[in-house]
């Protein structure tokens, strides 16, 4: 009986397993950042504790920040929630990249971009979008703040050992099919629940066969399903992304390290609770039409008759009748960003859309890259000139509105396309109705005025 | 952590699932760098709307939610946890909590309790019909009860916590200071961490 990588990647973190309690767990990589952290620092100070590895715990600033104007744009709260980061890490001599610094960005970006996101690690944030960094073969979770001050504490964690949970997606992606819609597809599928109490594994050929920014964008979404962790072996596709970045093994540990890594793969044989099979030539763009991610159909459908009263309420709360055809739905704003898709492949494909075209005079549509590094390489590239000249908003690196911390929010009753991760009731901003779609898919509803087939979509 | 052993107290329905944290603590509110202070914006939005149940005036000052599964799910923010404790909640019953949100509970002295649909069910009907009705919760002998009284016949039904955390709830353990205890198991186990794991110097 093999071991699953989930399993591998435990035991190997395993400090202490007392009889009847949580295993105590090792962790690699702490990311932090401003609005999760405070009470945790400031419950470490009233009890006299000291950060015990500062160089295991990275900090940015992502949530709060203004997208435009700099940090004199943040309001009076934001700001005193950043000023208070920094003299935290100050304190603890933890390093921070703050507003303004070059390697700032969104903490789910920075991470695998620096080479600080490796394979076999145990990661944690407080941030439940922390299961991107699965896409390595890590094991990555989010975690809520007296957690934080634990970990900032002890560089350890008391967990329960999940459940194993494979999600196998077999075959090619058809056309206009990205990342996003097999997350998407793999939520309507097993629900907004489905993942509770697991980690899932994805595996297949299709899985395999995704960039490791597509990969990113399926372990990011992995919470939406109610899972803590998921997670994708690792394989030359890795190995190949990891090389020469900032915080990857040096030359001389490459080898050694890469032969590690090969070891994680889940063995022939070992098991798993739960197995579901997704066949990728039936996914299709989906696009969300109720107020949680479970809650989405093909972009060729329409809005579903409610069959319970969580639907019912979400298509009140969307203001949408049933059998109304998705792509007849007109939109207000389009939102190109966040930790789930505002990375570097997601900005080009996007703009691939965009070129030529122009936003619809109806629609406010902007573009917020995940990261300082992955804004200037989209102006090297020259993607900015093309998202601006077409009419879209081009801002500085942030979670922006995703979850609507900063100035960057819905008004009441605005209908929003977005890349995020996340339609919950208000999530955008109060009253503000958000329909999850692709990067391409959101760009093309930009231009279309109303959520549309990219694949028609010329 | 406030030690939570039995308490007696209203009991408020919320007969809604996956109830996620951003309903129950709105973005706009965690800016705040204090742990407490988020009452008043528990359920903000829904409560703006007008005629949100919790606000009946039966329900004031319940000590108690029972609501459908999956509840807490979304955010990681502990918030959505010390904003319902702030309102003087000290127990979330449902069918099922999301993870997080659990340990959430676990950690910040708000204790989720896990029951049957069915008996979920029974409880929500309960606190809807008889208003202002008040249970027990009783981590010690891991039962919730709501005794007989005239007409009315009484209910109880047997949960079942993990029991590590059901030690540190019931006497207010903080489990930080625990694990500092094994210190010479962390070190020991930080000798034989790999040379290549990247430190963020």
């Amino acid at each position: 009986m093999g071991r699953t990588m989930a399993s591998k990647i435990w035991d190997a973190h395993r400090v202490a397993a007392p009889e009847g309690e949580p295993d105590l767990l090792y962790v690699d990589l702490h990311l932090v950042h401003e609005v999760t952290s405070p009470q945790a620092f400031e419950s470490l100070r009233l009890n006299d504790r000291r950060v015990r590895r500062p160089e295991l715990t990275l900090a940015t600033m992502d949530h709060d920040v203004p997208t435009r104007g700099g940090r004199a744009a943040a309001d009076e709260v934001a700001e005193r929630q950043m000023s208070a980061l920094e003299e935290n890490c100050r304190r603890a001599g933890i390093r921070l990249f703050g507003m303004g610094s070059a390697r700032q960005g969104i903490v789910h970006v920075i991470g695998p971009e620096l080479g600080l996101t490796q394979p076999g690690m145990l990661i944690v944030c407080g941030d439940s979008h922390t299961s991107t960094h699965g896409a390595f073969g890590a094991l990555a979770f989010g975690i809520g703040t007296s957690e934080v001050e634990h970990v900032l504490a002890t560089q350890c964690l008391r967990q329960r050992r999940p459940r194993a949970m494979a999600v196998t997606v077999e075959g090619a992606l058809p056309m206009g099919v990205t990342a996003k819609d097999v997350a998407l597809g793999i939520i309507a599928r097993i629900g907004v629940a489905g993942g509770r109490g697991h980690v899932i594994e994805y595996r297949g050929s299709t899985i395999r066969g995704l960039s490791m920014e597509g990969r990113m964008t399926v372990c990011n979404m992995t919470i939406e399903a109610g899972a803590r962790a998921g997670m994708i072996a690792p394989d030359e596709t890795t190995f190949a992304y990891m090389k020469g970045r900032e915080y990857a093994p040096r030359p001389d540990q490459w080898e050694a390290a890469v032969a590690s890594w090969r070891a994680l793969a889940t063995d022939a044989g070992a098991g798993f609770e739960h197995e579901v099979a997704i066949d990728a030539g039936r996914l299709e763009p989906y696009v969300s039409w109720g107020t949680n991610p479970g809650q989405s159909v093909p972009v060729t459908g329409s809005v579903p008759s409610p069959s319970t009263e969580t639907d019912e309420r979400a298509l009140r709360y969307m203001a949408l009748e049933p059998g109304t055809a998705m792509e007849s739905i007109s939109i207000d704003r389009v939102f190109i960003g966040s930790c789930t898709n505002a990375r570097l492949e997601d900005l080009r494909i996007a703009a691939s859309v965009v070129r030529g075209h122009n936003v619809h005079p109806k629609v406010r549509a902007m573009v917020v890259p995940g990261s300082a590094s992955v804004k200037r390489q989209a102006e090297s590239e020259g993607l900015d000139a093309i998202f601006r000249d077409a009419g879209f908003e081009w801002r500085d690196a942030g979670c922006s509105m995703c979850l609507g911390m900063n100035p960057d929010i819905l008004r009441p009753g605005e209908r929003c396309a977005s890349t995020s991760n996340r339609n919950f009731e208000g999530r955008q901003g109060s009253g503000g109705r958000t329909h999850l779609v692709s990067p391409p898919m959101a760009a093309a509803a930009a231009i279309a005025g109303h959520l549309v087939d990219v694949r028609e979509f010329n | 952590m406030e030690p939570f052993k039995r308490t007696t107290g209203v009991v408020a329905p919320l007969d809604r699932a996956n109830v996620d944290t951003d309903q129950i603590i709105p973005k706009q509110f965690l800016k705040r760098i204090e742990r407490s202070g988020y009452g008043p914006f528990l359920f903000y939005d829904w409560r703006r709307q007008g005629g949100f149940i919790l606000d009946r005036p039966e329900y004031q000052g319940a000590t108690f939610l029972v609501t459908g599964p999956n509840f807490g799910c979304g955010s990681s923010r502990e918030h959505a946890a010390w904003s319902l404790l702030d309102a003087g909640f000290r127990a979330v019953i449902a069918p099922s909590f999301s993870d997080i949100f659990k340990s959430n509970g676990f950690r910040s002295g708000l204790l989720p309790v896990e029951l049957p649909e069915t008996a979920v069910r029974q409880l929500i009907d309960l606190a809807v019909r008889q208003p202002g009705i008040e249970i027990t919760v009783d981590l010690e002998s891991s039962l919730i009860s709501l005794p007989a009284r005239g007409e009315s016949s009484g209910w109880e039904a047997d949960f079942s916590v993990d029991p590590f955390f059901r030690e540190c709830l019931l006497n207010g353990w903080d489990e930080v200071a625990l694990t500092l205890r094994q210190d010479a198991d962390i070190a020991r186990y930080e000798s034989t961490r790999p040379g290549w794991l990247p430190i963020s110097r």
